[in-house]
């Protein structure tokens, strides 16, 4: 039985390509028929131009042809809309960016094209980053493909959901506090947050400096780590960005798990987690240790205190990275009769309830009087978070537990309450504040058919671990081969 | 200390935000049921540690100071909203 060509890894592709056995025009084209033919349903794109993106695969098409090209030529990809793509617009799903046409690439879209991949397009997401559903879009909710009723997650769920159906061969998306992870869990793909500084920010939107970074959404580990190698390492225009250099995450793929030590933190399985992904996680657990790895119980006792952490950091980061949306130089402007005026006026119409409800909370974190008691109280809380997982890599080299409490929720189930939402972000926000990195793996279903991802948390800079178990994970089981009922 | 209506009115100003008086309560109660919830951090005892303000021990990433190519001022001012002899066009400031 012969796989339909949407439904080929990036891996895949790149190797017919290199072959000349297959067509970039071809699977460009493809694509975009099936855009058009599921995305109505789905929404996971915002901005699609097709004559763009036949120009580029026509481009590519010739690059092979003439030989030599670069690895990833051909290969279509969608990019989270918070990524600036030069003469293509950019909203981060905004009224305030509505119209915004940036005037260049962020730092890992010019990789991409160097790498001669095409551009699909840009995909949905929580407006300026900022949910966990993707139903704070100004533009309209993504739709979980494995159950349309249900969200795809967030704040990268155009991501997720774009590749589960394959209406592109892989994604970047972007997590301040487990946007990739949560969404790939909920969508039943692999996406990957790198340790803080491994992927250039410059052209990413900021959302929270010290918290954002940009990941690979694919639909296995093997494009994971091809899509990292492209992206990752040091960018003299970001100066957040790490000098260290960036090994070979193929070679990761390939070794076995026997006698590596995986943490799993006791705080992650107490109280709160639904039972169906309790038992679909520890099912993953016993298949790693039947591979040889070896469990070991660990602790992470300043977990319960994550959520109030990032909640006054990020939103307080937000306020200030927020505070270019002015309508001076770009963007939505209302009209008004003094600048002043205009300001209020601009934002309060560009803005959606959501990033002005965390622009309050993060001013007034930061506002005089309350900056200690706030801010500096949770940047210290964040030193005991990053200590916990200090102290637990000690006696392991991953970590490995849920990604969320729950698989995916129906759409407008948790809409009224912020903290409800918010407090589902437990088991991801952590790796954020201490900059370590995290990747999530399909390793189950709920019993309605939603999927469930299992997380890998590594030490800083050693994706290459979170990829081996990963990988050595996807090699014995068959989750991330199923495909959505579309 | 919770938020009361004026602080939030207060808080919109600092943050350039407009609010209806719909949203004002809205927006009251939602904050301070946040602010309830990240009260726990006052249960831990953070005396002495350090405020984690980096990730990474980066410190001092300068570039010598001489012109680089940039983006040309058509470019710049193509997405502005109101633009006039090559500069940004705003309504008066009082």
């Amino acid at each position: 039985m012969s796989i339909p060509l949407h439904a080929y890894t990036l891996s895949q592709l790149v190797d017919l390509f290199q072959r000349r056995q297959l067509s970039p025009v071809e699977v460009a084209q493809i694509y975009l028929d099936r855009i058009e033919q599921l995305d109505g349903r789905l929404h996971s794109y915002l901005t699609v131009d097709r004559e763009v993106t036949l120009a580029q695969a026509q481009a590519a098409q010739m690059r092979l042809a003439a030989g030599g090209a670069p690895p990833l030529t051909g290969v279509p990809l969608a990019i989270k809309d918070v990524m600036s793509t030069q003469g293509l617009r950019t909203t981060c799903a905004s009224r305030i960016l509505e119209n915004f046409v940036p005037p260049y690439d962020a730092t890992v879209v010019k990789k991409l094209y160097a790498a001669g991949a095409v551009i699909l397009g840009k995909v949905n997401m929580d407006e300026f980053a900022m949910g966990s559903s993707t139903e704070n879009s100004a533009f309209g909710v993504t739709r979980n493909p494995w159950n349309p009723d249900y969200i795809p997650g967030g704040s990268s769920g155009g991501s997720a959901v774009a590749v589960a159906a394959d209406l592109c061969a892989a994604s970047l998306g972007s997590d301040t506090g487990g946007s990739i992870r949560q969404p790939a869990s909920h969508c039943g793909v692999v996406g990957l947050k790198p340790t803080y500084g491994r992927v250039s920010r410059y052209g990413l939107v900021a959302f929270a400096s010290s918290l954002d970074q940009i990941g690979p959404v694919t639909k296995d580990v093997e494009d994971c780590a091809l899509l990292l190698q492209t992206i990752a390492g040091h960018d003299p225009l970001d100066s957040t960005s790490a000098p260290t250099p960036v090994p070979d995450y193929q070679a990761a793929l390939s070794q076995e798990v026997r006698g590596l030590a995986i943490g799993i933190p006791r705080e992650y399985f107490i109280g709160g987690l639904d039972p169906e992904v309790d038992r679909a996680v520890q099912a993953a657990l016993k298949t790693l240790e039947g591979l040889g790895a070896e469990l070991v119980e660990v602790s992470l006792p300043h977990t319960e205190y994550a959520v109030a952490c990032y909640y006054l950091i990020a939103t307080a980061e937000a306020s200030s990275n927020l505070a270019r949306y002015d309508g001076v130089k770009y963007g939505f402007r209302a009209e008004a009769d003094n600048l002043l005026e205009m300001y209020h006026q601009t934002r309060a119409r560009g803005f959606g309830a959501e990033v002005r409800r965390r622009i309050m909370l993060g001013t007034y974190a930061l506002s005089a009087g309350y900056y200690d008691a706030y801010y500096k109280k949770a940047s210290q809380v964040r030193t005991l978070i990053r200590r916990d997982f200090e102290a637990a890599f000690e006696r392991c080299r991953v970590l490995a537990g849920p990604v969320a409490p729950t698989p995916a929720f129906r759409l407008g189930e948790k809409a009224a309450d912020p903290l409800t939402m918010y407090l589902s972000d437990i088991f991801t926000i952590s790796a954020n504040l201490a900059g370590i990195p995290g990747l999530s793996v399909p390793c189950g279903f709920s019993s309605q058919g939603l999927p469930i991802g299992l997380q890998l948390l590594g030490r800083h800079f050693d994706e290459a671990s979170l990829l081996q178990v990963a990988s050595a994970f996807e090699r014995h089981t068959e989750f991330h081969r199923r495909t959505p009922p579309l | 200390m919770p938020l009361t209506p004026e602080n939030v009115i207060q808080v919109a100003k600092l943050a350039r935000l407009e609010l209806t008086a719909d949203e004002i309560a809205l927006f009251t109660r939602q904050l301070n049921d946040i602010l309830k919830y990240v009260e726990k951090l006052q249960e831990l005892d953070t005396t002495g540690v350090e405020p984690m303000a980096h990730v990474l021990e980066l410190a001092n990433v300068f570039r010598p100071d001489a012109v680089r190519p940039s983006l040309p001022p058509e470019a710049v001012l193509d997405n502005a909203p109101r633009q006039e002899r090559q500069s940004f066009a705003v309504p008066r400031v009082i």
